[in-house]
């Protein structure tokens, strides 16, 4: 059976399906009697709902935007 | 998607090596005699470059916000990048997936304007060492809650991730927003970074590491933790 090191290795890629399926069978093995690992598995997942919960909406500022406004109707005189 | 010439990598940075902290100020017309014929041109079939690109105004700026961490260098960047994107726009084919295509665009803009060399494809041994989880759990910074670790990540909100995320080397950064913020696979980063997709993975992987260390040294130097984990340093 894999080790601590190991499975901790593997957990986001596992949370990812990047894992071949052995990989994966061993890695769930160990979880299986592992509580710790379960520890880790559940923190990659709560990091990794910290970033993409990071990506919701990011509105442009009205500055920007109309910098960019202008960018793309000059763009548009320009062709 | 193929994208033919179309990320704008030969065209060059600003001449500078500091990060992101300049940019080109506002000229249409700064091609500087790249692609003379057809600029933006409409294709005979398809839509024209500010239908394409309008769209996705607010999902290039978060994500130039967070690949530069600050509001200047972000529309310095996006400027670069929607000119790239509409010097490249008439060779553009496959025009069906033009998020992916913008995305490679102003990555590769952000890329050329770092001048920075990759990271070591191979992470180092000092890197993957850090465990976010064990130190936590040694350290005890949150002693009476049952939640430690939960406890350890609400310490940061969007503005202190966005600076915790500055700190990673550029490549890491970029392949770590694009894989855990916005959700693009691998196989997509790989198309968008111009890199293979082992680099990719090994990237990835790296990048976790770092960001692990990033959020506890983030978490020390701006003493967020109590004191008994400040003595654990």
């Amino acid at each position: 059976m894999i080790n601590c090191k190991e499975a901790v290795a593997r957990l986001w890629a596992y949370l990812d399906r990047h894992l071949e399926r052995v990989q994966e069978r061993e890695l769930e093995e160990h979880l299986g009697l592992c509580r710790h690992c379960c520890g880790e598995l559940e923190f990659a997942r709560q990091i990794r709902e910290r970033l993409k919960g990071s990506g919701a909406a990011d509105p442009v500022p009205d500055e920007a935007r109309a910098r960019f406004d202008t960018l793309l109707g000059g763009l548009e005189k320009a062709r | 998607m193929r994208v033919e010439e179309s990320d704008g990598r030969s065209s060059g940075g600003p001449g500078s090596d500091r990060e992101m902290s300049a940019g080109p100020s506002l000229h249409i017309q700064s091609g500087g005699g790249e692609a003379p014929h057809g600029r933006g041109e409409q294709a005979a079939t398809g839509p024209g470059f500010e239908q394409v690109v309008r769209p996705h105004l607010e999902f290039l700026y978060g994500l130039a916000m967070r690949l530069c961490g600050n509001r200047t260098a972000a529309e310095d960047l996006m400027q670069d990048a929607l000119l790239r994107a509409f010097r490249a726009f008439p060779a553009l084919r496959n025009r069906e997936r033009p998020r992916l295509w913008l995305t490679r665009v102003l990555t590769s803009a952000f890329h050329d304007r770092l001048r920075r060399p990759d990271v070591e494809t191979v992470a180092l041994e000092e890197d993957l060492e850090f465990d976010l989880f064990d130190r936590i759990t040694e350290e005890d910074p949150f002693p009476y809650s049952d939640r430690v670790h939960l406890d350890f990540l609400d310490l940061f909100d969007d503005a202190r991730l966005l600076e915790v995320l500055q700190g990673l080397h550029p490549n890491l950064r970029a392949a770590l927003i694009l894989a855990y913020v916005y959700g693009f696979t691998a196989r997509e980063i790989g198309e968008i970074m111009g890199r293979p997709l082992g680099t990719i993975l090994a990237w990835l992987h790296r990048a976790r590491k770092s960001l692990e260390r990033e959020l506890w040294e983030y978490a020390m130097s701006r003493r967020l933790l109590t004191s008994q984990a400040e003595a654990g340093v």
